[in-house]
């Protein structure tokens, strides 16, 4: 391994990406674009439909208050995770009719209301006020798009640009050079994953001076998960562009790949509720575990700890990709 | 001691085609090798085989007494039929890049102002014409300050007049004593550049010498021509025929031939004396036109 040529074909590689100006835009501006496009569409309540947490579903003679429609009455098991979910507006309310309590957010226009409807028909409920500004879908959906990004970026400016190169001859060109297969690929991860992390960094800031999301973990922390997908998602490139040198099936290959995860790895809805074999399916997927790891960091502020079967789960899938990698490299 | 570049036995098969077909031959130290033959016939397999890109299905190559290895890798300099290079750097940057690949290097200025690049040093790659693109390619090869040069057809597709500087870039490396292996379809440029050549034909080797020494050993003969109106009617002793308002008279003694129209008083204003070409070889050794 020589430090100098790989830094020679990862400068090299460097400046054709930064130079490349109707890629590079593209980098920036289509994420912006979607989030920005999500923050105004979803700026509103959404949809006329008030959620109330309620404890012991079952096990209660029917309140009153269950009769009023445009209430949608969700069953938690957890009273503690169901409160946070009131702090974040997750939650418009939550009753638990056995102890007669309720909680509203003291910054809710909707539980206001839910308390005087609550009150109007049905007695002796204790008000219990939490405080906590509301998640929005762009706090939600942030970690998504930027994952979703860091995903076409890997996928296609490695393993698409790999197979290019071994096509018009420039592979066999660094072939015949003293270069290794390892110094180039190294490289050529380096390369991406530097400007992967730098572009992400950037629409975060850029999107979040508008926006100004939720950020309830630390931003360490959201960059090693990141740069661990990262470097799991170009090992995946690097895996398809291993032997492929035609562009079109390296093309038809990496959109095969990359659209099942864009749906089922969470970028814009959560699969709670769905079919439990899609969500498993989901589990072997790169993408969940980093939109995942990055939602907990964000959303629930989790630490390292509590996100480790994400990153174990990057972690071995990155090995087991650089593996097959490595040994079905080809030049030509 | 062992030969330059050593080849015995070379084959490679691509799924059941014979490309090239267990030929074996040595390249000296210095000396300009030429690979010709028509488009097909192996030439470019060959030298990938020699510059260790393509691996042979059977038959051995050394250099100086050892096979292919880091030494050679350091020590070559290849300039392939058709490179990309990396898109959105300039010259100046892609010879940096690849400066920094080797252990030895020419110093830049030496490399740029020897195969003329100054003039588009910081333009894209992609703007290049063809024979300044071919110009730098052949820097690129030339920037490890290579013991040996491989050189695919590097004239292929460049007009005369580009093909003509880029003759001339070859010459100047020759006279630096650097060992050059160049495969061509173009006779005259083999006729040029190269010391010694063989003529390869469907994977195999047809001919093989210098060049002079071939067109000796296959044409005995050169051919003088006259003006028919300035031939006396009947000439003896000389092999002629006439075509045109032309004479054409066959020598295999030039000296002798020339002494004999002397003595018959033919005026030699109008003598004109043409060689055979290596593309008369080709044609007489294979009944076939070199570029069909």
């Amino acid at each position: 391994m020589s430090f100098r040529r790989f830094l020679a074909i990862m400068q090299a590689r460097n400046k054709e990406f930064w130079r490349d100006r109707a890629a590079l835009a593209w980098n920036f501006i289509f994420p912006i674009m979607v989030i920005g496009g999500f923050a105004v569409a979803f700026s509103g309540d959404g949809p006329d439909l008030y959620k109330v947490g309620i404890t012991d579903a079952e096990e209660h003679q029917k309140l009153h208050f269950e009769t009023i429609r445009y209430i949608q009455f969700i069953p938690v098991s957890d009273l503690s995770d169901a409160i946070v979910k009131v702090e974040r507006h997750q939650l418009d309310m939550l009753i638990s009719p056995s102890t007669r309590q309720f909680w509203i957010n003291k910054s809710s226009p909707a539980g206001y209301l839910l308390e005087r409807l609550l009150n109007g028909s049905d007695e002796g409920f204790r008000r219990e006020a939490v405080e906590g500004e509301g998640i929005r879908y762009v706090d939600w959906l942030i970690s998504g798009i930027l994952a979703m990004n860091l995903m076409f970026s890997a996928l296609f400016g490695v393993g698409f640009v790999i197979v290019r190169y071994r096509k018009n001859g420039m592979l066999k060109r660094i072939k015949a050079t003293p270069v290794t297969a390892f110094e180039f690929i190294t490289a050529q991860v380096a390369s991406r994953l530097w400007l992967l992390l730098s572009v992400s960094a950037l629409v975060f800031l850029c999107t979040d001076l508008v926006l100004d999301f939720r950020m309830y973990g630390s931003y360490l922390d959201l960059l090693i998960v990141f740069a661990l997908g990262a470097i799991c998602l170009i090992s995946l490139g690097l895996l398809i562009a291993a032997r492929l040198a035609s562009e079109e099936l390296a093309g038809g290959l990496l959109n095969a790949i990359s659209w099942p995860m864009m749906f089922l790895s969470g970028v814009w809805f959560s699969l709670e509720g769905v079919n439990p074999w899609l969500v498993k399916l989901a589990q072997i997927l790169p993408l969940t575990h980093v939109i995942d790891g990055a939602r907990a960091i964000m959303i629930d502020g989790a630490g390292l700890m509590e996100i480790m079967p994400n990153l174990m789960a990057l972690v071995a899938m990155t090995a087991v990709f650089l593996i097959i990698a490595a040994r079905t490299f080809r030049w030509e | 001691m062992s030969p330059f570049l050593q080849v015995d036995n070379l084959t490679r098969h691509y799924q059941g085609v014979k490309a090239v077909d267990g030929i074996s031959f040595a390249i000296e130290r210095g000396r300009c090798f030429g690979l010709l033959g028509p488009n097909g016939a192996g030439k470019t397999t060959t030298v990938e085989m020699l510059e260790g890109i393509n691996e042979p299905t059977s038959g051995t190559i050394l250099y100086q007494g050892r096979p292919l290895g880091r030494r050679f890798r350091d020590e070559a300099g290849i300039m392939f039929q058709t490179t990309a290079l990396q898109d959105y750097i300039t010259v100046h940057e892609t010879l940096k890049m690849f400066q920094q690949m080797y252990p030895r290097t020419i110093p830049l200025p030496d490399l740029i102002e020897s195969c003329s690049l100054g003039e588009f040093l910081d333009r894209d790659t992609r703007k290049l014409s063809g024979g300044q693109r071919q110009r730098l390619l052949l820097a690129i090869a030339l920037v490890n300050d290579p013991e040996v040069i491989f050189l695919d057809e590097p004239t292929t597709g460049l007009d005369p007049q580009a093909r003509r500087n880029f003759w001339e870039l070859v010459q100047r490396i020759k006279q630096q004593g650097k060992s050059i292996v160049l495969t061509t379809h173009y006779m005259e440029e083999a006729y040029r550049l190269c010391d010694d050549i063989i003529i390869m034909d469907h994977g195999q080797i047809i001919a093989q010498g210098t060049p002079d020494a071939l067109l000796a050993k296959h044409f005995a003969e050169v051919v003088l021509q006259l003006p028919a109106a300035d031939f006396p009617a009947s000439c003896p002793e000389l092999e002629m025929q006439v075509s045109g308002d032309l004479v054409e008279i066959l020598s295999s003694d030039l000296n002798h031939t020339i002494r004999r129209l002397i003595e018959l008083k033919v005026s030699l204003a109008g003598l004109r004396i043409r060689q055979h070409t290596l593309e008369d070889l080709f044609l007489a050794l294979t009944g076939r036109e070199l570029r069909t």
